[in-house]
């Protein structure tokens, strides 16, 4: 076993390292408001930085201005810029996510368009695919893009859970166009220009008060015949794409939400905190299970490296992580008292934060569903939308409760 | 980064397993219930399988393989709940090996068997060095060491002891007047020294009483920071017995939850089964990571070894609670009885849980590493 990288890699470390050495002072800082648009721009120009340097979508191929390399660049890359303490990409959905999907499924003509504004950072791209009745069961999303007769599309619906829409330039967007098919098959894939008539943004407010999210409303917004991405019917394939590659972008995201070390230093700081044996045994428990997350994290990685994606089970470190950084609120509140929960408070946001995140890519017993089928060999759920037409679901649907 | 199995451990892994395989041992396991004396012989096995030499040196006879390798094997014995002495012996032999001491041809080829004689380290609370109580909450201190040149005079008493019954050699951490810990080996049958066999809960689990009275042995002349390593060494390879045995509870739990049918499904389609299982993987998962930590770190960073085998036990202890109770659970009222293997993994996790100090003490381990991490 050995967590040392090799010559390849120490050699492309040692390239990001001194670049970041180089310019981090001219980095922005690492946090900011998405309502500020001066830090926003801030961090746009630090992408287009980034990326002339060769340190932002290093996986795409060459001919889009990546660079062709595997998973493990993007990691290596990741570790320095954290470890230089610097922002990375402000667009991270849209490089790590929706450009590696107009890679796979775009036409010449989208690809040439829109990655390279893409990768500058000139043009955001947002995530278009939940609605408030299509989360865990994406497949039963209602938008619907009607077909004119001129070729055009016209869009209406509503999209939510939607981060950096506010500045975002386009969004891919998951759309019904046949509800009397089965519901799998009916659905298309969409660029939409977030600047279009009838697209209206609402932020949505979490616990802690702020909106990082919003809601996209869509009232009779006409798209051309080239908005189509995938073709027509494959929307189902082409959102699964991009699924994957949420996977593999979420699940090398950062270890910051209930960093052990901020924890323990916290606890260990309160004389009375650190001698009880309730709390060392709750932090023990919970920094038990944030190592077990970093060292699967190493073999995961030791996976990716081999040129193997990691398998769904690298979700349950998702479980695993939320769940021990909410303890990891308890116990500091518990601790500390009120005041850990005041906005002034280096836990507070965590702590208002997790609740939601729990649910955030699947929820987590959705996650444990799709790993005792698809890890375990679990028989599924039965599931009363199977062969049906989307248009008749809803009667099903009631008449099993009724 | 490469963080995954060489491929002789691969190797050796594989070895291990067919090795028990020619053994009845589960069953073996549940005849012992009603006459412990029906557990077969294993040491020849783990002799043929070089596993008494795995850390030694091989100048001294042994494989001059890892912790990490150790672990591996205890992993297999767990899956089976075979009964070798390794959680004595591989502690026992980490001392002497760094000793050099003149016993190691004998144990690398298995014709001395020792034991290791736990004590637990000073932690940020407990200042002194404790070994497990016979009963109760109170840790009695070490024995005490009156050293005279190379021969150390031992008194006191340690409870519970793994694999202390039938060892040739005891390797043993006696605390001077002045507060230094020393490791001795006594021979077993030493003068002064008696091991009280004892059979509790999961009688494949070898135990005894060991206790000194003016027992006389040879000191063995390592730091003291080799003496805690032992410690933490015996946690890392209780965690991967630990692992082995979770690996089985859920492999006959999700074959069950497939063959099984209520209401025209199978029950592994429900999601209160389906969750408890894909609970079970987690805390697997969890604890198979931490048990790589703990391999990797002994090698290559030893000071966060402690950190690492305490954080392995902990997942590993809980994560086998778990998966015995809910092997139980998905088997509904039949995996309560003698009639399944159910009861033998949760026998096994109920004991193991409560040795060695317990798996709270390592929670509280990792608790105590970190904060000193934290503000250092």
């Amino acid at each position: 076993m050995d967590l040392n990288d090799t010559p390849e890699q120490a050699a492309h470390r040692q390239e990001v390292r001194a670049w970041l050495d180089q310019h981090k002072a001219q980095a922005p800082p690492r946090s900011g408001s998405s309502e500020d648009s001066g830090y926003i721009d801030a961090r746009r120009a630090w992408q287009r930085k980034l990326a002339e340097a060769g340190l932002a979508g290093v996986t795409w191929p060459p001919e889009y201005g990546g660079r062709g390399l595997g998973p493990m660049g993007q990691v290596t890359i990741n570790q320095e810029i954290s470890k230089a303490q610097v922002p990375g990409i402000l667009d991270v959905i849209g490089i790590g996510m929706l450009g590696p999907c107009l890679i796979a499924h775009g036409t010449e003509a989208q690809k040439s368009r829109y990655l390279g504004p893409m990768l500058h950072g000139d043009e955001v791209w947002c995530q278009l695919f939940s609605e408030p009745a299509a989360g865990s069961d994406l497949a039963a999303v209602q938008t619907r893009a009607r077909l004119g007769e001129d070729g055009t599309w016209t869009l209406n619906g509503q999209k939510v859970w939607t981060t950096n829409a506010q500045f975002a330039s386009y969004g891919l967007l998951l759309a019904r166009t046949d509800a009397d098919v089965p519901k799998h098959k009916g659905l298309t894939m969409f660029i939409v220009p977030m600047d279009a008539d009838g697209v209206t943004i609402r932020g949505l407010r979490q616990i802690s008060g702020e909106a990082e999210f919003n809601e996209v409303f869509f009232d009779d917004v006409v798209l051309a015949e080239d908005a189509v991405v995938g073709g027509v019917g494959n929307g189902w394939g082409t959102a699964l794409t991009v699924l994957m590659f949420e996977r593999l972008t979420i699940g090398f995201g950062s270890e910051g939400f209930g960093s052990s070390a901020q924890l323990a230093a916290s606890l260990a700081a309160d004389a009375a905190a650190s001698v009880d044996s309730d709390v060392r045994l709750r932090l023990g428990e919970i920094v038990t299970e944030l190592l077990a997350v970093r060292y699967n994290g190493y073999r995961a990685l030791t996976t990716l490296a081999k040129g193997q994606i990691p398998g769904p089970e690298a979700g349950l470190a998702k479980v695993t992580t939320v769940n021990a950084a909410i303890g990891a609120g308890e116990l500091i509140a518990d601790v500390l008292g009120p005041e850990a929960l005041e906005a002034d408070s280096q836990w507070s946001y965590m702590i208002s934060f997790l609740p939601g995140l729990k649910s955030a890519g699947g929820t987590e017993a959705i996650l444990r569903n799709t790993i005792g089928e698809r890890v375990l060999g679990l028989p599924p759920e039965p599931r009363l939308d199977k062969g049906i037409p989307f248009s008749e679901l809803r009667a099903k649907e009631r008449e099993a409760v009724a | 980064m490469d963080f995954d199995l060489s491929y002789e451990q691969g190797l050796l892994r594989e070895a291990a397993r067919n090795a028990l395989s020619r053994h009845k041992t589960v069953e073996a396991a549940r005849s012992a219930l009603e006459d412990p004396a029906a557990l077969p012989d294993l040491w020849p096995t783990a002799v043929d399988a070089g596993w008494p030499g795995l850390l030694i040196g091989e100048e001294h006879g042994g494989a001059g393989l890892g912790a990490f390798d150790a672990l591996l094997v205890a992993e297999e014995l767990g899956r089976v709940l075979a009964a070798v002495p390794l959680l004595g012996l591989v502690p026992a032999t980490a001392i002497l090996d760094t000793a050099g001491d003149e016993s190691l041809p004998a144990v690398a080829q298995g014709e001395l068997r020792p034991a290791y004689v736990p004590v637990r380290p000073p932690g940020d609370v407990e200042s002194g060095w404790t070994v497990d109580p016979r009963s109760g909450f109170a840790r009695p201190p070490a024995p005490h060491a009156t050293v005279d040149g190379d021969a150390v005079t031992l008194d006191g008493e340690v409870a519970f002891v793994p694999d202390a019954p039938g060892a040739g050699l005891l390797v043993a951490i006696g605390v001077t007047d002045a507060g230094e810990p020393v490791a001795v080996a006594v021979a077993g049958d030493a003068p002064g020294v008696t091991i009280e066999p004892v059979v509790r809960y999961d009688p494949t689990r070898s135990l005894g009483h060991v206790s000194f009275a003016g027992a006389q042995g040879r000191r063995l002349d390592v730091d003291e920071i080799v003496l805690a390593d032992a410690w933490y060494l015996a946690h890392a390879l209780i965690a991967a017995e630990s692992l082995g045995a979770v690996q089985t509870c859920l492999e006959v739990s999700v074959a069950y939850a497939k063959e099984r049918f209520t209401f025209g499904r199978a029950i592994g389609s429900y999601q209160s089964i389906k969750h408890e299982l894909t609970e079970v993987l987690r805390q697997l998962e969890n604890a198979r990571g931490l048990q790589y930590f703990a391999g990797w770190a002994r090698e290559a960073e030893p000071a966060q070894f402690p950190l690492a085998a305490s954080a392995a036990r902990s997942a590993a202890g809980h994560a086998l609670d778990y998966a015995s109770r809910s092997m139980i659970n998905v088997h509904g009222g039949i995996g309560a009885t003698w009639e399944h293997d159910a009861p033998l993994f949760f026998r096994r996790a109920q004991l193991s849980r409560r040795l060695l100090g317990g798996t709270d003490d390592a929670t509280d381990r990792v608790a105590g590493e970190t904060m000193a991490a934290a503000t250092a």
